[in-house]
């Protein structure tokens, strides 16, 4: 791996770590979208797809609520969709490892974020004089601070995690001794477990919502095994 | 509208197109220097600033800079919904509102913008947009469709909150609280999680069926461990979140695989 490989996957884990909370919110950090921009930019956008699902399943319980801690899974999806879309035959283990990559990464992503949100207070407190008197260019350069912080904080976290992530995986891909496609299920099943988890906190107190997702299901079901 | 500042009514009718543009692109970087102290405050003056420059005093008078300054305050709220807030104060501050009034406003609206935002988007529209897609990804669409339906769904009630939020606020100024008993905010989470409810039920399994890949053999033993999964996951009670244990569990699975 060089440089070169290393600085497009940066470049995009920074643009989609901004949209997690700094600009615009569009959602283009989540997993589904992040991992599949991060195979296009590898060369393989369907196993981008693939793993982003995977990955959206699990972010399914990590909602930004408020002012509370949360994984950042714009950069960490871009490292999981990259590190297995750059293995496009889909080798035993390449999910797995992906997803332990990307889990990884969105685990210290949430602890940058919260270093960055201490920054922003303690640079807004450097401007309080010029902010109390009504300071355009203190409000201005405040917010533009804060964005270009959060924008150099994805490129660095997502180049960094990448760059030790991608051979650590490679190298786990090599040695795997487990069937392909058990492993996948086991992924799978992790993945859909807290997603069953984080509907059912989210949803079952909605009047009748158990009976909808029992139709959901009874539907899912058979358009599964019936095609 | 106060007596003193009834001759800038005629300003206060509509903003410029160039201003609206501007605020409203602003609202997009709203949360640009979100922190633990001042939360969305800063963010709010920033949005504010190209309104602000329309005073007539002009923007090194006492009068913008007091304005800026009041408005880059403590400020929490949903941040789609703090378009709501952002056309209100938008309004009061070019009506010439007292700013004793326009702060207690402030503090008022904060808690209703973040709860309704909250439970209509970040637990409602979100969850059912990213499940309505993994259903769509399960059904076997290719990559294009399923990430073209997710970001044109989502950001069709995403930007059209904002823009409501905004017209909204600016109409009503200071009186824009009965607005919030708007149908959509009062109902729609209800409406939106049945629908989700409805979106996990088909999207779980279907995004299995699609991940495992064709054949039966491991599906029917995938299934029954989500389900016995979600059950754990729930009856945990938040004492460890899914997506730590899920990075606990996988790791461990590669180490087996990979040591053993």
């Amino acid at each position: 791996m060089n440089l070169l490989e290393v600085i497009p996957i940066a470049v995009l884990g920074g643009l989609l770590g901004l949209d997690v909370v700094s600009f615009p919110q569009a959602m283009i950090s989540r997993p589904l979208v992040a991992a599949t921009l991060a195979g296009v930019l590898v060369g393989h956008s369907a196993s981008g797809l693939l793993v982003g699902a995977v990955l959206e399943l699990i972010a399914l319980e990590t909602l930004p609520f408020g002012a509370s801690r949360y994984p950042e899974w714009g950069s960490a999806s871009v490292v999981g969709g990259a590190i297995f879309a750059s293995h496009p035959s889909h080798p035993a283990g390449a999910m797995t490892c992906a997803m332990v990559a990307a889990l990884a990464t969105t685990w210290i992503g949430g602890w940058t974020m919260v270093k960055l949100r201490q920054a922003n207070a303690t640079w807004a407190r450097d401007r309080r004089d010029a902010l109390e008197a009504g300071s355009r260019g203190a409000v201005t350069s405040l917010q533009l601070m804060g964005m270009t912080a959060d924008l150099v904080r994805g490129a660095v976290l997502t180049g960094v995690a990448y760059a030790l992530l991608a051979p650590l995986a490679s190298l786990s891909i090599a040695r795997w001794n487990v069937d392909a496609r058990l492993s996948r299920s086991m992924a799978v099943a992790i993945a859909a477990s807290v997603a069953g988890g984080a509907a059912w906190k989210l949803f079952h107190a909605t009047l009748g919502a158990r009976w909808f997702f029992v139709g959901g299901l009874v539907v899912g079901l058979f358009w599964l095994f019936v095609r | 509208m106060s007596a003193a500042t009834a001759p800038h009514e005629a300003n206060t009718t509509s903003l410029p197109r160039k201003t609206r543009i501007s605020v409203f692109v602003r609202l997009l970087a709203i949360q640009g220097a979100w922190n633990y102290e001042t939360l969305l405050g800063n963010g709010v003056g920033f949005c504010l600033e190209p309104v602000l420059r329309l005073l007539p005093e002009g923007i090194h008078s006492t009068r913008f800079k007091s304005a800026l300054a009041r408005e880059s305050h403590y400020f929490n709220a949903h941040p789609y919904l703090a378009s709501v807030a952002v056309g209100a104060l938008a309004r009061a501050e070019l009506d010439g509102e007292a700013p004793e009034r326009i702060e207690r406003f402030r503090t008022a609206l904060c808690g209703p913008l973040g709860s309704v935002g909250d439970r209509l988007v970040w637990a409602g529209w979100l969850p059912f947009c990213s499940l309505a897609s993994l259903a769509i990804f399960g059904l076997g669409a290719t990559t294009w469709p399923v990430l073209a339906f997710f970001l044109l769904a989502y950001n069709a009630g995403h930007f059209g909150l904002r823009i409501w939020g905004l017209r909204t606020g600016w109409r009503h100024g200071l009186h824009v609280a009965p607005a919030l008993a708007n149908p959509v905010l009062r109902k729609g989470p209800q409406q939106i999680g049945r629908l989700a409810a409805v979106a996990t039920g088909v999207a779980i399994p279907l995004a299995i069926g699609r991940v495992i890949g064709p054949g039966r053999s491991f599906l029917g033993a995938v299934l029954v461990a989500v389900a016995l999964g979600s059950f754990v996951i729930v009856r945990l009670k938040g004492r460890i979140e899914g997506w730590r244990l899920s990075f606990f569990v996988l790791a461990a699975l590669v180490l087996i695989s990979v040591i053993v």
